[in-house]
């Protein structure tokens, strides 16, 4: 098995979960420790368990109820956002929040307390969940919410897997007008420049997000792209036509070659068509969910996402200090996406989004080269009181997780002692 | 008002059958009624389809699949408040074939619920719709019924009866409204074949089979094969001179 990050497939005794009763059962009777995996579209290794037990969620495959005038809705843990999303747009309403793809289970949306591009409006996926019932292997039922068992569920919520395998949620939707969106992208040429248009479009633009150069060193020139859902319906749902990357290339496509002028290309046809626009939901959120498999691009060796969080406070200063050594590194990829957090608090304790700006971007796998290239931006996240993603991570060092989740001791307490990953062997020593 | 399809599934908690009912159910409302051997398994689905097509009415019946009396009960009673387009019978099980060749008991379970039961339902569903001459048979076989085999040949004779069951009543049939379908799917990935993904089998996508058989069921084709490669290897398999076959490890 691997994760989506592709830096090598290791063993693992692979048990599906066939439905919420059985996986009281199915967890407890094991002699190996597990632990959940979703659809595996973590990075790292948060999803991996190398010589250990995999419980697969794909078969918890369930809606349980919906109902159309309060927006509630009720599933199985390995149901995917895709799936909801579909289901619930013709009757008005959508998930509150999405990542950067949809395919994505909510059990995994919910331990890893992922964000979308909405964050200043509408928080963390943990913020609309309003109960999950989690399983632990010695047997326990633990059913809670905001309210109840609220430290249950704070520990749950970003919580990795590590505290249990939940079965069930309960989701509060949002309405919406549309599924598509008035979208607008405009070209800047600095960060100063960026943060300017982030703090201007946060007052009255839902979504926002930023591709950023990182190749070209002139500075973090990028693209601001903004969007509101639009009042009406009505239009066409564009057909979905998917391509697969075919097969794994023996070396990686992204290198120095193809990425300096893909950068170029990109920035500059993009900044010709920039202005207004109309996007279906679909291809906003996840423009890359049309091409399968693209993780195989980077070749055999795989590729490292490198995602951190800045407090607003060091945000200019750690960004732009990150993309001069991303630029003299020469590495750095096609993905390279700026946002900003909103205030809005996470309620798990280990739940990334702070508020601050957070910076993600792939790096196929040269390594030590590589690693030396992270040392440096690991050192930068540290001084600026940053944080890295965990779902992305695969190398981070214990002393940066430490530093950057001042709430782990609390956390630790209710870990399931039969639950183990190659993550918190990692970083948390089991 | 529009006219609801009646559709019934035996077996409704089996993946392909679910899947096939939630094509059924996405574009146009329909009258779904669910049998299963479990009512706390297929009220899941059941759950599950209700939100995916609130207007669409959804029953569950729990019944016995190995009692002649239970099948034809049961079949007799879905015809009373009218008649049934289509009837899907999907259950069965993946014996272990060595434990077969070991524990007869097990051996004859494994008959009985792949073989036998699906017959007598398909002849149950025949009786009552000769009568009213209308709707539509399918019943799930497998490839595996199309040549015995020694890694299977236990579950792979069982597909077999019914296969030669469904080729009969489609000759019974032949030139009235009553139309039978015969679907051979390749491995597919489901739960019950959940042990041989993870020893690196190929499996076709659930949705990728479903929509095949529910466009099959459409077009009232006698045989389906799901994906349809399947024919292909199986026209080879079939073919092959026993000499040969008998050196190949299948
Ligand atoms: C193209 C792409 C874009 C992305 N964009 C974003 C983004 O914009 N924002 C963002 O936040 N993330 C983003 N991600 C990361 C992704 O959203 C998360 O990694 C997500 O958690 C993956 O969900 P999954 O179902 O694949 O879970 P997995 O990756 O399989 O598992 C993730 C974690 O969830 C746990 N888990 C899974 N199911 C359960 C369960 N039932 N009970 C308990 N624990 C469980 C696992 O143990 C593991 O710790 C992106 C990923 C990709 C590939």
């Amino acid at each position: 098995m691997t994760s989506w990050g592709r830096l090598g497939a290791t063993p693992h005794n692979v048990v599906p979960l066939r439905d919420p009763v059985d996986t009281r059962f199915a967890i407890s009777h094991q002699n190996h420790r597990g632990v959940a995996r979703g659809m595996g579209r973590s990075y790292g290794d948060v999803c991996l368990n190398p010589g250990g037990t995999l419980w697969t969620t794909e078969k918890l495959n369930k809606f349980i109820s919906f109902n159309t005038n309060n927006g509630r809705l009720r599933c199985e843990a390995g149901v995917l956002l895709r799936d909801i999303q579909r289901m619930v747009i013709p009757y008005g309403w959508a998930l509150p929040v999405t990542p950067g793809t949809q395919v994505v289970s909510v059990g995994g949306a919910i331990a890893n307390d992922v964000h979308g591009k909405n964050h200043h409006v509408h928080g963390s996926f943990g913020n609309h969940v309003k109960k999950i019932c989690l399983v632990r292997t010695d047997g326990e039922v633990i059913s809670c919410g905001p309210e109840n068992e609220p430290d249950w569920f704070a520990a749950t919520v970003g919580g990795m897997g590590l505290t249990g395998v939940i079965t069930q949620a309960e989701i509060q939707l949002r309405r919406v007008a549309s599924p598509w969106l008035d979208t607008e992208t405009i070209a800047f040429a600095n960060l100063s420049e960026f943060f300017q248009l982030a703090d201007d479009s946060e007052t009255h633009c839902e979504y926002t997000v930023s591709w950023i150069d990182c190749i070209s060193g002139v500075g973090g020139r990028g693209l601001f792209m903004r969007g509101n859902h639009a009042d009406g319906g009505g239009r066409k749902v564009p057909k979905s036509s998917k391509l697969t990357i075919p097969f794994v290339p023996p070396v990686s496509l992204v290198n120095k070659l193809s990425l300096r002028p893909f950068n170029m290309a990109y920035f500059h046809l993009n900044k010709w068509k920039a202005g207004k626009g109309s996007a279906y939901y679909e291809s906003f959120f996840c423009p890359l969910d049309n091409l399968l498999e693209w993780n195989r691009m980077y070749g055999p060796k795989g590729f490292y996402q490198y995602q951190s969080v800045i407090p607003r406070r060091f945000a200019y200063d750690a960004i732009e200090e990150m993309l001069k050594e991303i630029a003299r590194s020469g590495d750095g990829s096609f993905l390279a996406v700026l946002k900003t957090f909103g205030n809005r608090q996470s309620l798990g304790m280990m739940s990334f989004p702070m508020s601050g700006a957070t910076l993600a971007l792939d790096f196929p796998n040269h390594g030590n080269r590589t690693h030396k290239l992270f040392e440096r931006l690991d050192a930068i996240v540290c001084e600026a009181s940053g944080r890295i993603y965990p779902a992305k991570d695969a190398r981070m060092p214990r002393d940066v997780f430490e530093a950057g989740f001042p709430r782990l001791n609390e956390f630790m307490k209710f870990r399931d002692p039969g639950i183990s990953s190659g993550l918190s062997r990692r970083l948390m020593g089991s | 008002m529009d006219i609801k399809k009646k559709i019934v599934i035996v077996g409704a908690t089996s993946a392909i059958a679910e899947h096939c009912a939630r094509l059924w159910i996405s574009p146009h409302p329909s009258h779904l009624i669910l049998i299963g051997r479990d009512a706390a398994r297929v009220n899941r689905v059941a759950a599950d389809l209700k939100v995916r097509s609130p207007r669409s009415d959804i029953q569950v019946i729990e019944t016995e699949f190995l009692s002649s009396e239970a099948i034809d009960t049961t079949v007799n009673s879905l015809f009373k408040s009218g008649v049934v387009d289509i009837a899907l019978i999907a259950h069965g099980s993946l014996p272990d074939q060595v434990e077969c060749q070991a524990n007869l008991h097990l051996c004859q379970d494994a008959l009985c619920i792949n073989g036998v039961s699906p017959a007598l339902y398909a002849e149950a569903f025949a009786k009552e719709m000769e009568k009213v001459n209308h709707g539509t048979i399918a019943i799930i076989g497998s490839v595996a019924g199309d040549r015995g085999r020694r890694s299977n040949y236990v579950y792979g004779a069982a597909k077999g009866l019914v296969n030669r069951y469904a080729q009969g009543l489609n000759h019974r049939f032949s030139g009235t409204n009553v139309k039978v379908v015969f679907i051979k799917p390749g491995p597919t990935d489901t739960p019950m074949t959940a042990h041989l993904k993870s020893t690196g089998a190929k499996l076709a996508p659930v949705e990728t089979v479903a929509r095949q058989i529910v466009d099959g069921i459409d077009s009232a084709k006698p045989v389906i094969y799901a994906p349809r490669k399947w024919w292909t290897i199986m026209m080879i398999i079939r073919h092959l001179p026993t000499f040969i076959f008998n050196k190949i490890n299948i």
